[in-house]
């Protein structure tokens, strides 16, 4: 018996009851609290046990499930983590009645109201276009460093409500990712800056214009000198072509660009021998074999989305005569695209040039070493070479941008050796207006304001070195010697604080301004709303250094494309690349094949004390997202952290120094030690966390968190890993020391949070075994008698809706659970409700481990609703708030809801999520315009769970039903279905064979989740298959290596 | 002393018990079912007071104006639409041009500021109504909204609740006109309504009442 055990059935026990019920008469209810504890039998039974040793495979999803310590024993016994607490002491318990009794009794005065007056008010004049009620789509661009995301917004009555991706842009093709679906919440933001400020004070544009004129004159009077602008990299034209236009007439100013997260390694790989800049491209979608170098593509900022979707292109396989691709990672942390791999090995940041030099010499590249490489990892460096050579032309070797130039070097002559170059690995002019080693140029601007040559600093866009500079070049200190600062941002940030002047930036959704995609291709941006806060562009503010400096963004954007427009109709041209979100034909040509620089190893790194990774981190990037709530309630796609940056390392490398990041079974949160991390003098304290995968003696860090003028909602949160990264250890440092503070910290992790209990979740296969088996998903035989069922039977004749999920797939990436809160009105609810699991998320994506700790299989299982036929959840409602619906959804009637959670209790797939408190805000006014108006708003008390969108499916059957045909196969598209970059999820009619989803559950891999308890869900899955490479041995598992490797 | 209460005070003492229960009973009834099927409470024939005093009688009946008029999204969108106040202007730019009755109009139309109007027909925000589909499938506009050609004022008819809506989606063959009469304000349904309405159910392909009474056909 465990001490929760204790606790939760026995309180008399453990509690001292004269204490709290002194004065009280003990009543007959009193005393069933004392009565003895009901042992409990391990949940995770001897039978589960056999089965999952039967199969020789195991799946968990955290250190603890694996070791199957006692806590997680303890936490998954909860059915709502953290509540049981409040039942079992008798004063709360006793005041939780009262307080029930008296909101029972309010609730019904409540309802003895008429409804409030409400007041329709119509247009003056009705835009033409405009129906009220229908929602209109306007085609847009996110500019991104290093490209541009197209988008299609939906504006209801003015208000953009929801993001997707817009299938005629080549970065999306209609799929989006997490930081296209989050922008919403940032145009909206409240703590935007709202107003222009000097000194803290509120001006007007005209007093910043009348301010700046005088800089301006002065700086034109002197050809610009001691001018200087400072921005992110820009892929905009028209800007580029402003800034050129300034810079020629002010010859002394300069431009300098800086962003945190961009590499100065492959910014001088990627030159060709003349030393002219070059941008690669690569086609996955033609490449049979991709080697990945510590390169995490499917996260690319800028082109990760459809670097995805081709990659997955080759991963659908549906017969087994189809082929499919293999991806190699090789890499110093642990990412998404790594968790994909099929055959995967961590190495050591200052290892890591010599495996590339050990596969440089496979290929007979000269210019780096291989010495002190393990046995093991010189064969993986062979087997990869060797099969990439069998598959030459039809294979990628990909460089991570913060590699080291002479990784990216090694990748660009390793493609050009294979072929590959005008195959899969494309190179073409930058679209970038000025490719800049970044470093160089911050350091530069960072050296002459110290020495006070700088009299104006201009910055653009948002850029923030205050909070990102490297700490060694004092940039605050530096600011001081600036007489004149000019910041422009979305947020009064770190930077604005030190500025004099700062203007709020219009963002994205309220500008005109254009942006070029990862290949070049042209977006217009246009405003899907006047801007909220009057703000500016950044088109705007350098309007102000020109002759015309009053002109607006629109007639800017619109003439420069119109002027250079070649078209015969200019006018046309221009409203259908504002139609179609893309300027016909205008991706940068291609270049042939230039001969890149080559590059030689700059000599080894000590492999003395630790290592550390530097990454923006997978949701907040660099800390620009830092205040939006979505993406912080994210869990991180391998961590499953919220809230919180961590020191990730391997078990092996915790436990040498005595460190652990353990459950709490109330919460089902983690109390992690806290690490002092020391490098070159400057430190910094984290939380560890445990990451299975992650090259031992090596730490990462990941940027854009200890935000201190993020906003209300990312302020404080996690610690800045900026501390310690200096200009010549920017992407990794080594010779860490590392040691343990004895202080602990709570990480809202949310890997355990609604276990599937080992039961079998994630089912998969190797491309080889799934070619002689097809039918690998159904191992255990066909399951219980589908007709034996207490249900009444029901015959579903018209439309029945369904879903498949591809596991096959699915990378993991997100996408589908932000793009359902968007979709959906769910609430965030904070770091501390999801340390007590109460997270909202409709669609959660589970992440299942497999094999040994240090090299573990990855697999990603989206679970939203099942929607099952025969629905336990259903059963156990007192009011009938869900009920089945004639189509097979597994209706929510959220105002009909008393919250009784009986249905979350009954719910076996644990999607079902409660309104604990009052998670939505009622009142910020913005938020009120963001909100979907098709979606009810849920308040406080009331169960809320995944719909298949419903709200998406009526409005297309209503569409239908008004022209007298059927829904058409894709006419409905669910949110999650609508962002999945790699085409996983798929939503239909499973009535109607010709229909995608009939078709892909007719597939062999197709089965459903918990399929012995008969719940006939309507969402399947399609099982995973991996295609490693069978020379390369994987580090064997056994139970018993795993047990030891976790306690 | 005899005693104060005789034996028959027994059978007052239980009369009063029945009694009271009574009128526990008929209380709780006019609560229950009473008190929220009133007037009072579903907000019908209760007038409101509007900017303008905008008479749907004259318009309709005096004018025949057709509802499209005005409410121009019925056939296509959930909101039947309310008119912009330049589709007041296009005839009382020249017709009452200068009546003080239609002063806010007028001041609308200067200022830019839209009138303000106060919804009658105000369902919950968690139901989803829609009106193209209904107008589509037969259902007339007077069939809910009552004679609105005799309304000086317009005034709520039915009561908007949960049981009469479903009145119609249980059987919609009761209450359901051919496509041509749905804006006739004077239409009255056939004496065979039943059999008329089974035939453009099938006609109109009107999904069954499976379908329609699912709770997601209403709510999300």
């Amino acid at each position: 018996m465990t001490s929760e055990n204790q606790t939760y059935a026995g309180a008399g026990s453990s509690f001292d009851r004269s204490k709290a019920v002194s004065g009280l008469e003990v009543s007959m209810s009193d005393l069933v609290l004392s009565l003895p504890v009901i042992e409990q039998p391990k949940l995770r039974t001897d039978s589960v046990r056999k089965d999952v040793d039967a199969k020789g495979k195991e799946y968990w999803r955290s250190m603890d499930e694996l070791a199957d310590s006692q806590e997680f024993d303890a936490f998954v016994r909860r059915e709502y983590p953290s509540q049981t607490e409040v039942l079992i002491d008798p004063v709360s318990r006793r005041s939780f009645l009262k307080l029930m009794g008296a909101s029972v009794g309010l609730a019904g005065l409540a309802a003895c109201t008429v409804q409030p007056k409400e007041e329709v008010i119509p247009y003056i004049k009705q835009p033409e276009e405009m129906v009220p009620g229908k929602p209109l789509y306007f085609a847009t661009a996110m500019p991104r460093s290093g490209g541009a995301v197209g988008l299609l917004v939906r504006s209801n009555e003015g208000r953009p409500t929801k993001i997707e991706g817009n299938p005629d842009h080549p970065a999306s093709l209609g799929a989006s990712d997490v930081f296209a679906q989050a922008a919403l919440l940032g145009l909206y933001d409240p703590d935007r800056s709202q107003s222009i400020e000097h000194f803290g004070g509120v001006r007007t544009w005209g007093d910043f214009l009348t301010s700046i004129m005088g800089r301006v004159s002065q700086a034109s009077g002197q050809r610009g000198a001691g001018l200087r602008f400072l921005s992110e990299s820009i892929n905009s034209p028209s800007l580029a072509a402003m800034m050129q236009g300034i810079l020629a007439d002010m010859p002394l100013a300069k431009w300098h660009q800086w962003e945190p997260a961009k590499g100065s390694g492959a910014f001088s790989a990627s030159k060709d021998a003349t030393g002219a800049s070059v941008a690669t491209r690569y086609r996955f979608d033609k490449a049979d074999r991709v080697l990945a170098l510590d390169s995490d593509f499917m996260a690319d900022y800028a082109s990760g989305t459809r670097y995805a979707r081709d990659w997955a292109q080759r991963r659908k396989v549906s017969t087994s005569s189809d082929e499919m691709s293999r991806l190699y990672v090789v890499e110093t942390t642990i990412t998404m695209t790594g968790a994909n791999a099929d055959n995967r090995i961590a190495i050591r940041p200052s290892q890591f040039e010599a495996f590339v030099g050990a596969l440089a010499s496979a290929f007979g590249i000269s210019g780096g070493a291989s010495s002190g490489l393990t046995q093991a990892q010189a064969e993986f460096a062979l087997a990869v070479a060797k099969d990439l050579r069998a598959m030459g032309g039809r294979s990628i070797v990909i460089a991570g941008e913060w590699q080291s130039a002479y990784v990216q070097s090694v990748a660009h002559q390793i493609n050009a050796a294979l072929g590959n170059v005008g195959q899969t690995v494309f190179y073409s002019a930058p679209i970038e207006a000025s490719p800049a080693d970044h470093l160089a140029s911050i350091t530069d601007l960072a050296l002459d304001m110290a020495k006070g040559k700088v009299e104006t600093l201009v910055m653009l866009g948002g850029v923030n070195p205050v909070y990102s500079a490297p700490v060694d070049l004092n940039f605050v200190d530096a600011m001081q010697k600036v007489p004149f600062i000019v910041h422009h941002g979305l947020y009064r940030d770190e930077t604005a604080e030190h500025a004099h002047w700062h203007i709020p930036e219009a963002h994205f959704l309220e500008s005109w301004s254009d942006a070029r995609a990862h290949d070049g291709t042209v977006s217009i941006i246009q405003p899907l709303i006047e801007p909220l806060y009057k703000g500016k562009t950044s088109h705007e503010v350098l309007t102000t250094f020109t002759k015309n400096n009053s002109a607006e963004a629109h007639d800017i954007i619109k003439g420069y494309w119109t002027s250079s427009s070649k078209s015969t109709d200019v006018e046309r041209t221009w409203r259908e690349s504002l139609h179609n979100g893309v300027l016909a034909n205008s991706s940068t040509s291609e270049t042939g094949t230039p001969t890149m620089v080559a590059i030689a190893a700059t000599g080894g790194a000590s492999n003395d004390g630790i290592d550390i990774v530097f990454r923006p981190d997978p949701h907040v990037y660099d800390g620009q997202f830092a205040n939006n709530g979505w993406l912080q309630e994210l869990p991180k796609p391998i961590s499953k952290l919220t809230w919180d940056n961590a020191a990730y390392m391997s078990a092996k490398t915790a436990k040498s120094m005595g460190l652990s990041a353990s459950l709490n079974a109330k919460g089902g949160d983690y109390e992690a030690d806290v690490v002092f991390i020391e490098v070159d003098g400057r430190h910094v304290e984290a939380p560890v966390w445990i990451a299975p995968g992650h090259p031992d003696a090596t730490i990462t860090l990941h940027l854009g968190y200890g935000r201190k003028k993020a906003g209300r909602v990312g302020n404080d949160l996690g610690f800045n890993a900026g501390r310690i990264r200096s200009s010549n250890a920017m992407w990794f440092a080594s010779g860490a020391k590392v040691r343990k503070t004895g202080k602990t910290y709570s990480l809202a992790g949310t890997q355990v949070h609604f276990t599937m209990e080992g039961r079998n979740a994630v089912r998969e296969s190797s491309f080889e075994e799934y070619k002689k088996n097809p039918h690998f998903v159904n191992e255990e035989g066909p399951g219980p008698n589908k007709d034996m069922s207490l249900f009444p039977k029901y015959e579903y004749n018209g439309y029945a809706w369904g879903m498949t999920i591809d596991l096959n797939s699915c990378v993991g990436c997100n996408a589908c659970m932000i793009a359902c809160v968007a979709e959906n009105n769910i609430p965030v609810v904070g770091k501390e409700q999801v340390l007590k699991s109460r997270e909202m998320h409709w669609i959660r994506v589970d992440r299942y481990y497999t094999g040994a700790a240090e090299d573990p299989e990855t697999y990603f299982q989206p679970v939203p609703c099942m929607q099952c036929e025969d629905a336990p959840c259903e059963l156990v409602c007192p009011v009938d708030a869900t009920s089945h619906s004639a189509e097979g959804l597994n209706d929510m009637v959220y105002n009909r809801c008393v919250g009784t959670r009986y249905c979350g209790n009954n719910c076996p797939y644990k999607v079902r999520r409660f309104n604990f408190l009052l998670y939505q805000d009622w009142t910020t006014p913005q938020y009120k315009l963001m909100r979907n108006p098709e979606v009810s708003i849920r308040s406080r008390g009331v169960m809320e769970k995944c719909t298949y969108c419903v709200q998406r499916i009526q409005n297309a059957k209503i569409d239908s039903e008004k022209e007298n045909r059927q829904v058409r196969d894709g006419e409905i598209v669910t949110a999650c279905e609508s962002a999945c970059p790699t085409d996983s999820i798929v939503f239909g009619n499973i009535n109607d064979p010709n229909s995608r989803v009939a078709k892909l559950k007719s597939d062999t891999r197709n089965y459903s989740l918990l399929d012995d308890l008969n719940t006939r869900p309507r969402t399947t899955y399609l099982g995973a298959v991996r295609n490693p490479n069978p020379e390369i041995k994987r580090v064997p598992a056994t139970r018993e290596s795993l047990l030891e490797e976790s306690a | 002393m005899g005693q104060i209460f005789k034996r028959s005070a027994n059978a007052l003492a239980r009369a009063s018990i029945i009694f009271t229960g009574i009128i526990v009973a008929v209380a709780l009834y006019a609560v229950l079912l009473g008190i929220p099927r009133s007037s009072y409470w579903n907000q019908t024939d209760i007038v409101k007071t509007q900017p303008v005093q905008f008479s749907h009688k004259h318009h309709v009946a005096d004018d025949g104006i057709d509802c499209r008029y005005c409410h121009t999204s019925v056939e296509s969108s959930n909101s039947a639409g309310m008119p912009p106040t330049k589709t007041c202007m296009n005839c009382h730019s020249q017709l009452w041009a200068t009546t003080t009755y239609l002063e806010p109009v007028r001041q609308s139309w200067k200022t830019g500021v839209p009138i303000k109007w106060t919804r009658i027909h105000d369902l919950p925000d968690y139901v989803y109504f829609n009106h193209s589909i209904h107008v589509n499938k037969g259902v007339g506009c007077e069939t809910c909204h009552g004679r609105v050609d005799q309304m000086p004022l317009v005034t709520q008819k039915s009561s908007l609740q949960m049981e009469w809506c479903i009145k119609c989606h249980r059987a919609p063959e009761q209450f359901i006109r051919p496509r041509s009469q749905v804006f006739n304000m004077a239409y009255v349904a056939p004496d065979n309504q039943e059999e008329v309405g089974l035939k453009l159910k099938k006609e109109y392909h009107i999904l069954g009442s499976d379908v329609l009474t699912s709770c997601s056909t209403c709510h999300r």
